[in-house]
């Protein structure tokens, strides 16, 4: 079947305003938060509701054409990127809270609905949602599913999977399926567990139940400033081993305080070549006994200036900082490229170095901006796209980090996912059985292989078949949506 | 001579999985020889067997040619005390586990339980409130596939989101998705106290202890026909920050704080060849599920405030069974969960539905056709007799 085909299926099936196929309209879609990634996809859907995201799914399945699913379009790695010969399915138009249960500690939201919405309208009731990626007041839950979302306070709270129960998604073939529910511990394969993180190649989501989390008691705030990001390494593996679990760690090095103050004027202390803030939070005589020991072992590793927030305000002015760094960064550089790797936390001190050193060699500069706790690196690498030469030293800076990611135990990606941008780094993290065992999932959700393809796995495997033992050109590679190299 | 002959021996009298007798037993001790040994017995039936604590819960495999223990497959490979993590092969007791030099891996299973079997039984307990259960702690995994190809998900640390998370699809597989030979875990710290508040309460009084600022760490309750309900919590922290919390508690349950917990903490409710179940619901349905269980005869027990209760049902009169299973069923379908049937007595088991209805069992069936399309992985013990 042609898109003009499809087109005329999906105007009838939902309303004609909600299918795009006008090409000025498709631009609004071509990328997502991976900017310079751009494809214009060959048609966008606007379901209204899950039936309707299903009808859509049903009618790429029958045409043979490839469907990206795609929310608030803040992903990181691509994993939106449209498909130029494919459907882009947003699903910013299911939006409501379906339901929101305190006594259960449970809401059951739609894909669309933005993540700090369900914080904003549990906390009156004493509830929040626990994962809070940076770009919180846009990204929307349905993204989150897709890219396993963290965020600063994931090192005590755990990441978007820990915090999902149920989910109702439409299965590449179109059928609505539920995985998990309210209730822990659905019989059966974790499937839920599996769907979560797999950056829609698995299906598209259409209902979440979520977990709500206990509004602490008491938070503290400290912002600790350090010479350099040694002695802040440092700090934060005396407090990880000391027993203290915090609610976030966070580092800052000078160049990215540098660009906080040109951008929020923060006000972090003055000569400072590194920042931590440390959050802690649970009941009030826990907090009170676990900042006394954050802020001495501190001090023992080299503070030259604590600051305690007061109050709400203090505190968010503290974090501006930190949640600013990203766009803070275009204040001190035209470009940049946003790295996301993960090391264990315990080397950070030398990873840190290597960095620096790789930067050096290469004329490049890298400003670093990282969940410490959790030894997630946000290293931004900076560079002038109109000087020529930059933006290829900057890739290979970038590359080079995510190797010595891989070199230390660490991985590819933490929170930002696998998407387009670093499918080609798989096969150094993962060998070809380990990528095979894991398309065995994905051949049993979407045989056809037309949910986002490209995405995650470097080689699409063939389904169906045992490898080895097929003759003749798979009907996926026949039909252009595969290649095999 | 084969890996097969080399490491497979006759089956002995206790080598029997719910009734039905192995022919071999094979206990491979590394991942290679697993591999290796998986590899040669592609055309015999498997049971994976590690501390034996659960084999004996769910129906009988259709059919079992080999046992493959994990018991020499044993040990922590490394326990990152800085980066909070361990790497254990799957026959490591969690006895080992439980007590790393400072550290713990806060999975509530018993001591002679086996890493890899605590992961694919997706055993929990009481402190799954504070810690969650498997599918939260493994961060890592390797795992030979049922063609004997060995294959690793996930890595060694606790924030990764690079390819599909395997390790939670293979947490409560029950072996049926190929043999697991060695588990990253996420450690938490020993913490530096720890209290129990004690009470006579009822369920309800479960919403009363969340809505308080008092983070415990578990939450339990026990109750039985002709007696009162007993509510147990933990609290753990800091000396002091325990001994306020454990004293507001005390108040707010009127009860008392004691160093040990009771007797039944931790332990099922069903005597040997009794009934037991897992029933779920969510929170506001759990005095509800408590009053199913007790009303029908049976003691209940379990992580409240969670959602996570066992019931058990004594041995004897196993004609009602079936009306007892379908009643509970009910019950945690009205509270949004399930009852799956653990163990019951052996003359019932054949003819009653375990789990009740799965919801996604077709896509269940297509997984286990990807990864074991034989069928050859513990046959017919999973949902929908996979």
């Amino acid at each position: 079947m042609s898109i003009d085909a499809l087109a005329v299926r999906l105007r009838a099936e939902m309303s004609p305003d909600q299918v795009l196929t006008d090409r000025q309209q498709l631009r609004t879609y071509e990328c997502d938060g991976l900017a310079h990634y751009r494809v214009i996809p060959a048609l966008v859907a606007l379901p209204h509701t899950a039936g309707e995201v299903a009808a859509v799914v049903r009618a790429c399945a029958e045409a043979g054409v490839p469907f990206v699913a795609r929310g608030s379009g803040t992903g990181l790695s691509g994993g939106a990127l449209p498909h130029a010969a494919g459907v882009l399915i947003v699903t910013s138009q299911l939006r409501e809270i379906l339901s929101l249960r305190p006594e259960d500690e449970r809401a059951v939201v739609q894909p669309g609905v933005v993540n700090l919405q369900v914080s904003t309208v549990s906390k009156e009731h004493g509830y929040y949602y626990a994962p809070d990626p940076s770009s919180q007041q846009i990204c929307s839950i349905g993204g989150n599913v897709a890219e396993n979302a963290g965020g600063a306070h994931c090192l005590k709270y755990g990441f978007t999977t820990n915090h999902v129960t149920g989910l109702e998604v439409v299965t590449p073939d179109g059928d609505l399926v539920r995985l998990g529910g309210a209730a822990p511990d659905t019989p059966g394969y974790d499937l839920l567990g599996a769907f979560v993180g797999s950056e829609g190649t698995l299906g598209v989501a259409t209902e979440v139940t979520v977990r709500l989390t206990r509004l602490p008691e008491t938070v503290r705030t400290l912002l600790a400033a350090f010479h350099g990001t040694d002695q802040a390494g440092a700090a934060t593996s005396a407090i990880i081993a000391a027993g203290v679990v915090p609610a976030a760690i966070e580092m800052m090095d000078a160049l990215s305080i540098e660009a906080a103050e040109a951008a929020v004027h923060c006000g972090y202390p003055a000569g400072a070549g590194a920042v931590l803030i440390v959050e802690l939070d649970g009941p009030s005589a826990e907090v009170a006994a676990q900042f006394d020991e954050v802020s001495r072992l501190c001090a023992e590793n080299g503070a030259f200036e604590t600051r305690v927030a007061a109050d709400d305000d203090e505190r968010q002015l503290i974090w501006r900082g930190r949640k600013s760094a990203f766009a803070a960064v275009g204040r001190i550089s035209p470009d940049y490229i946003v790295q996301d790797g993960v090391i264990p936390r315990t080397a950070l001190p030398e990873v840190l170095r290597r960095i620096d050193e790789v930067a050096s060699s290469h004329g490049v500069r890298v400003a670093n901006v990282f969940h410490a706790g959790d030894g997630n690196l946000h290293p931004l690498v900076l560079f002038d796209a109109r000087v020529r030469g930059e933006e290829d030293r900057a890739e290979t800076v970038s590359g080079a980090i995510i190797d010595l990611c891989i070199e230390y135990g660490g991985s590819i990606t933490g929170e930002h996912g696998v998407g387009v941008e670093k499918a080609h780094y798989m096969p150094r993290m993962f060998s070809d059985t380990d990528l095979d065992t894991m398309q065995l999932v994905r051949c049993a959700f979407d045989p056809g292989g037309l949910a986002n393809p490209g995405k995650i796995f470097p080689t699409p495997r063939l389904c169906g078949e045992r490898p080895g033992r097929r003759s003749g050109p798979h009907p996926l590679q026949e039909s252009g949506v595969a290649e095999i190299f | 001579m084969s890996v097969l002959d080399d490491l497979a021996v006759k089956a002995g009298d206790d080598d029997v999985v719910c009734g039905v007798p192995a022919r071999f037993v094979a206990a491979p001790a590394s991942t290679e020889e697993a591999a290796a040994l998986i590899a040669a017995a592609r055309d015999l039936t498997v049971v994976i067997r590690g501390g034996g604590t659960k084999l004996q819960y769910g129906p009988p495999p259709r059919d079992l040619d080999l046992i493959i223990d994990t018991r020499r497959l044993a040990g922590v490979v490394e326990h990152a005390a800085g980066d909070l993590i361990t790497v254990a092969r799957a026959g490591t007791p969690m006895a080992d586990l439980h007590a790393l030099p400072g550290q713990q891996l806060a999975l509530d299973a018993p001591p002679t339980a086996t890493a890899g079997g605590a992961v694919s039984a997706n055993a929990s307990g009481p402190r799954r409130l504070r810690y969650g259960t498997a599918r939260d702690l493994l961060i890592g995994v390797t795992v030979v596939r049922p063609d004997g190809r060995i294959a690793r998900a996930g890595g060694k640390v606790v924030k990764n989101v690079a390819g599909y998370d395997l390790g939670k699809l293979y947490t409560g597989a029950q072996g049926t998705l190929g043999l697991i030979t060695e588990c990253v875990f996420r450690l938490h710290p020993v913490p530096l106290d720890t209290a129990f508040v004690r009470a006579t309460a009822p369920p309800t009084a479960v919403a009363k202890i969340l809505a308080a600022q008092l983070a415990p760490s578990a939450v339990e309750i026990d109750a039985g026909p002709g007696a009162p309900p007993e509510i147990a919590v933990l609290v753990e922290g800091t000396e002091q920050g325990v001994r306020d919390r454990a004293a507001t508690l005390a108040r707010l349950l009127d009860g008392e704080v004691t160093d040990l917990p009771p007797s039944w903490w931790d332990t099922p409710p069903w005597p040997p060849g009794g009934l037991g179940l897992k029933l779920t619901g969510v929170l506001s349905a759990v005095p509800a599920l408590v009053e199913a269980v007790t009303a029908a005869g049976g003691t209940v027990r379990g992580a409240a405030a969670t959602g996570v209760l066992h019931a058990g049902f004594p041995a004897g009169a196993p004609a009602g069974i079936p009306e007892i299973v379908d009643g509970l069923r009910a019950a945690a379908t009205r509270a949004g969960g399930h009852a799956v049937v653990l163990t019951a007595p052996g003359e019932v088991s054949d003819g009653l539905d375990m789990w009740g209805p799965v919801p996604g069992l077709e896509l269940m069936r297509r997984v286990k056709d990807q990864f074991d399309p034989d069928h050859r992985f513990a046959p017919g013990r999973f949902v929908g007799g996979i």
